[in-house]
């Protein structure tokens, strides 16, 4: 795998390059905090940044997305027939992913390109995506990406890896779409094989500074049952101070669902899809009014099962989480997945009983 | 706050023991800095995670909605004004709950601190003789005033004792006047804006909003079955991220806690953007105040302005 250096001036001047081809989206600081934004010409993504509040999984899979739309006027040949609106899927490059983020887009995949479905808005704007991600050397008090698949370093889903080196990035070309990239940008000072080296070894450190983990031994090997009905030992008190808001789910990078809706304005129709959460009632309720996620135990308790259970049975992957920690961070009443990750692994049937680890 | 955390949980071991009440409402410490978290404690053994500091900022009164149960619950003044918001509505009985009373000293606004870290914070330590606040984590400490890093509602709240208790955990603390903190100068800063300021500077407020509601679900007033947001027949607002359905949603919940919003701020805290939801519901309770001489949750006799009629309500608006 080759390694190239880039100089961070010729960053600069390579991100100008990339222009005509690619848009770029990189991390902005907001007014509070950092999101990943299309970055204006001449606009440097900010690479000190530390790590964004809503994940970007939006740039593959807005918030809310226009899918069909048709027009409401009579006299149009077309009245009422739902057409997908002209949509041009330009080659995008987002710049400083950092490695859990970028894992993510794994997961979510193993839910949107099956053999069967294939979500179409998904899957283009995935495919037309450039992955330059930035690895990451000063990991949160709350990062658990080691423990849940990911890590400071992971490169699985990036067409490039950069690691920040003082006056310059070591760059890894992972894919023949990264080094397409580096070409287009003008980036293609060799190094030598101590470069390599010099990444395994920055990884090791950041590895060795993540400070929290969670336990996923025995999740597979648990009874979903079990799990499902241990109301006493871990559902109602852990969703006592549940307030059913769609924080976690909304800032989380894999958190897939959606709901779609159909909106009226002036004599166009629009049918959108937008992220749903399954804390809200609304999610599971029927049209007969039944509800039978009804209480917020029952909801909890869903997103928990789904990341820790339902997905490890079904995908047979690990979590589905790559332990970016934002939930952990802005649940606005500490719900922590890893104490309940860890509940849920070391819960005994026998005994009704977890052993708890906070972190 | 020792003293305060070892009182509030002499008072819950005992009333649990002497089978006073059921379940007792408090705060365990948080995994992760400037965040307790709600919790109950239905033995002595439970009630030992009891914790009490600057980071206890949620309003203990939404977690009572028609509970059944014997209650205890720990208040401070507006706790304590929710609770008997939740009394005069009919979402409680008074005789199911005992209030144990926490004259409040006001907490710490996680957003502010977090703004001001050089990274992301690991530890909060809180020196109360000196009334400082550190924050530290990877290569970065900072101390400041705890003045300072007060959330906005605490640092001009008037009614910081508890206005509804059956036991106090120390002596009351010193309230500030009206004239004092001064709680409506941010109000009548946008008051005196032209309506072109107020349009973008409303618009720039909600900007970041992702719409996952926790403002709304961390108020103790937002207690309906079903919020008009999430009504699909009639569907009243659209549910994509449209500025239009934004705005909608967040001036419709204001005008329903007119009256009714004690300014504990938990909307403000639970918000994972930041939005000073405040800016809407403050102006609300300053024309209560004014027009009516009305401020929520001080008794639990009286029903709120808006929800009665007497002949001597002004009327100038009718024209």
């Amino acid at each position: 795998m080759k390694v190239i250096k880039i100089d961070k001036n010729e960053w600069a001047s390579g991100l100008e390059k990339l222009r005509s081809a690619y848009e770029l989206i990189g991390p902005v600081k907001e007014k509070f905090y950092h999101a990943f934004q299309s970055l204006e010409s001449g606009q440097q993504p900010d690479m000190d940044y530390i790590n964004t509040r809503v994940s970007p999984k939006y740039v593959i899979y807005p918030q809310s997305e226009l899918i069909l739309e048709c027009s409401l006027n009579e006299n149009d040949e077309d009245y009422k027939i739902y057409k997908e609106p002209e949509k041009e899927y330009k080659a995008k490059a987002i710049l400083g992913i950092r490695p859990c983020d970028a894992d993510s887009f794994s997961l979510v995949r193993r839910n949107f390109d099956t053999e069967e479905y294939k979500d179409p808005y998904w899957l283009r704007a995935y495919e037309s995506t450039t992955f330059v991600g930035l690895a990451c050397d000063q990991p949160c008090p709350t990062c658990f990406c080691s423990s849940a698949g990911s890590g400071p370093y992971s490169d699985s889903n990036l067409d490039i890896l950069l690691a920040d080196n003082g006056d310059h990035y070591l760059a890894r070309l992972l894919t023949d779409k990264g080094e397409k990239l580096a070409e287009a940008a003008g980036w293609s000072q060799e190094t030598g094989e101590e470069a390599d080296q010099q990444i395994d070894q920055k990884k090791q450190e950041a590895e060795s500074a993540i400070q929290s983990s969670v336990n996923t031994d025995k999740l597979a090997s648990q009874s979903l049952l079990d799990l499902y009905e241990a109301a006493d030992a871990i559902w109602e008190k852990e969703a006592f101070s549940c307030i059913n808001c769609g924080t976690c789910t909304f800032v989380c990078p894999t958190c897939w669902c959606f709901d779609v809706q159909d909106e009226v304005s002036g004599k166009k129709g629009y049918r959108i899809r937008n992220w749903d959460s399954c804390m809200y009632p609304l999610f599971t309720m029927h049209a007969s009014g039944h509800n039978p996620r009804g209480t917020k135990v029952d909801r909890l308790r869903q997103r928990f099962m789904h990341k820790l259970k339902y997905y490890v049975d079904k995908y047979e992957n690990g979590i589905q989480c790559t332990g970016c920690g934002r939930c952990v961070q802005l649940c606005p009443v500490n719900i922590d997945i890893r104490r309940i990750c860890n509940m849920l692994n070391s819960y005994d049937p026998e005994s009704c009983t977890c052993e708890v680890t906070a972190s | 706050m020792k003293s305060y955390t070892d009182k509030i949980k002499e008072i819950a071991k005992r009333l649990l023991k002497e089978d006073k009440v059921d379940i007792v409402i408090g705060y365990r410490k948080g995994t992760v800095p400037l965040m307790h978290q709600p919790f109950f404690a239905t033995s002595e053994g439970e009630v030992d995670s009891f914790v009490w500091d600057s980071n206890c900022g949620l309003n203990l009164a939404n977690y009572i909605t028609d509970r059944k149960e014997r209650i205890g619950i720990v208040a401070t003044g507006c706790n304590s004004r929710n609770i008997a918001v939740h009394v005069v509505e009919g979402k409680i009985q008074r005789d199911q709950l005992y209030i144990i009373g926490v004259p409040c000293q006001g907490m710490v606004d996680r957003h502010k601190l977090a703004a001001m870290a050089e990274g992301n914070i690991a530890s909060v330590e809180e020196d109360e003789d000196k009334g400082t606040i550190t924050i530290s984590g990877q290569g970065f400490s900072k101390s400041v005033d705890k003045a300072e890093v007060l959330q906005e509602n605490c640092s001009i709240c008037v009614h910081r004792n508890p206005v509804l208790c059956d036991e106090l955990v120390a002596d009351e603390v010193t309230e500030q006047t009206r004239e004092q903190a001064d709680p409506y100068a941010r109000v009548r800063e946008i008051e005196a804006m032209s309506p072109d300021d107020k349009w973008t500077y409303f618009d720039d407020l909600l900007s970041d909003c992702i719409r996952c509601y926790a403002c709304r679900n961390a108020c103790p007033l937002c207690y309906c079955p079903q919020c008009f947001v999430d009504e699909s027949n009639p569907q009243w607002v659209g549910k994509s991220v449209d500025p239009t359905d934004i705005r909608t949603f967040h001036l419709l919940r204001a005008y329903h806690c007119a009256g009714r919003c004690t300014d504990c701020g938990a909307c403000v805290r639970s918000c994972p953007v930041g939005i000073n939801v405040r800016d809407f519901t403050k102006k609300l309770e300053k024309d209560c105040l004014e027009l009516y001489g009305w401020e929520a949750g001080l008794n639990t006799e009286q029903r709120p302005p808006l929800d009665t009629y007497k002949p001597e309500d002004p009327e100038d608006f009718i024209k």
